[in-house]
């Protein structure tokens, strides 16, 4: 399937025609609908609260929000997507703005966000006044001040490869967020990527009358089907950050000539080891 | 766009982030009009504490409601917030809706033009 985004940008493609293909594809909305529900899921908000939508579209996501007794402000930077939601008589107050310019609030007023399959026009830079990483610390730099201490946001997004992958997740990071990702389906056509965020609240702090996650790893916790792989305990040579002399690199570089055929000295329990001062 | 979207919502241009003039953003010539929610009550006691209520009796005075009270109404555990207060400020802050009009910022004079009830927040790139 080609990819929208590597065509137009977000405001271009969804023209009037592509936004009414959009909103009436029984398709689409299936699709949109499970995975709004399964971030509802994740946000397991307890009260009605105040939620942002960003990337609302004519308000597909927006629908299960309202009868799920939230009030939502949704934002899009197309206004044909929005002339669609507004037929659609949706209940959320609606704006038009670019992520990429940033999230226009005062800080600390949203329970929750959510996002379904938007993040990923983030990666774009439609002209060369911006860039992307730009776009993007911008975007999680004013949704992270936006949220409430102990708010949550559930983003589904489309990464094209690794690369954004890497691109968007690092970014929420750098904004200051807990971030974890939870992968639906791995491995298949149909693998649904989603990023659990959180603001502040160290782990088993009560915000609200409620006990918040630290990360997605609590969030999950207790969900059916959910296998945690956590990379952040692989120890301090993890991947990439391998010193330059240690047991594992050297370990790695003979195996690199065993493997181009050279003449390598066998593994021992001395291979790598430190040698001490003589005494 | 309703009131409670209004209390939230700031300028959206960079150099007014470290202004305290940009918010809130005036009304000027909106139209409202009233379109009936349901009313939750939880709802509001749970928004009351992230309200500026400053910001509110400054926002709903140019729309023309004046008979807020100066302060805001605070819960306590003795006296928990009466229904009927409670539906007054779901009146204003979830059913009163601005149609059309504009939302002009205090600091940089930047005028969002709200239509069919959509603000228009996109900026020109040097603005960002």
């Amino acid at each position: 399937m080609s990819r929208p985004e590597d065509t137009l940008p977000p405001d271009l493609f969804y023209n009037d025609t592509e936004s009414y293909k959009y909103t009436t594809s029984s398709r689409i909305k299936s699709i949109q609908s499970s995975m709004t529900q399964r971030a509802l899921q994740l946000l397991a908000l307890t009260s009605p609260s105040m939620v942002l939508d960003i990337g609302c579209g004519s308000g597909l996501s927006g629908e299960h929000l309202s009868s799920s007794g939230h009030i939502w402000v949704g934002m899009d930077i197309s206004a044909s997507m929005l002339a669609i939601a507004l037929d659609r008589d949706t209940d959320g107050d609606l704006l038009l703005a670019d992520m990429g310019q940033g999230v226009p609030f005062r800080p600390g007023t949203f329970d929750a966000a959510i996002s379904i399959s938007a993040l990923q026009w983030l990666c774009n830079a439609d002209s060369s006044e911006v860039s992307a990483t730009g776009r993007l610390s911008r975007f999680f730099d004013g949704l992270y001040s936006s949220l409430k201490r102990g708010g949550k946001a559930v983003l589904q997004f489309y990464p094209k490869n690794d690369v954004q992958r890497t691109m968007i997740t690092s970014a929420a990071v750098k904004a200051g967020f807990g971030a974890g990702l939870l992968e639906d389906d791995p491995e298949t056509k149909n693998k649904k990527l989603y990023l659990v965020l959180t603001v502040g609240a160290g782990r088993g702090e009560v915000v609200g009358g409620a006990v918040a996650g630290r990360d997605v790893t609590d969030v999950v916790k207790g969900m059916e089907g959910v296998d945690v792989i956590d990379e952040r305990r692989k120890g301090k040579n993890g991947k990439g950050k391998e010193i330059k002399g240690s047991k594992s690199w050297i370990l790695r570089k003979k195996e690199q000539g065993r493997n181009k055929g050279r003449a390598v000295k066998g593994d021992s329990k001395y291979t790598g080891r430190k040698r001490r001062p003589v005494f | 766009m309703k009131i409670l979207t209004s209390n939230y919502i700031t300028c959206a241009v960079k150099a007014c982030k470290s202004s305290t003039l940009s918010f809130p953003l005036h009304f000027q010539d909106a139209e409202l009009v009233q379109e009936e929610v349901d009313f939750n009550a939880e709802f509001i006691v749970g928004i009351l504490p992230r309200i500026e209520w400053d910001a509110l009796i400054v926002t709903a005075a140019e729309l023309g409601f004046t008979n807020l009270p100066a302060q805001k109404p605070e819960p306590t555990e003795e006296a928990p917030l009466g229904e009927q207060v409670l539906k007054d400020l779901h009146k204003l802050l979830l059913e009163t809706q601005v149609t059309e009009g504009k939302l002009v910022c205090g600091n940089c004079q930047h005028i969002y033009n709200i239509h069919q009830g959509i603000a228009n927040f996109l900026l020109p790139n040097h603005l960002v």
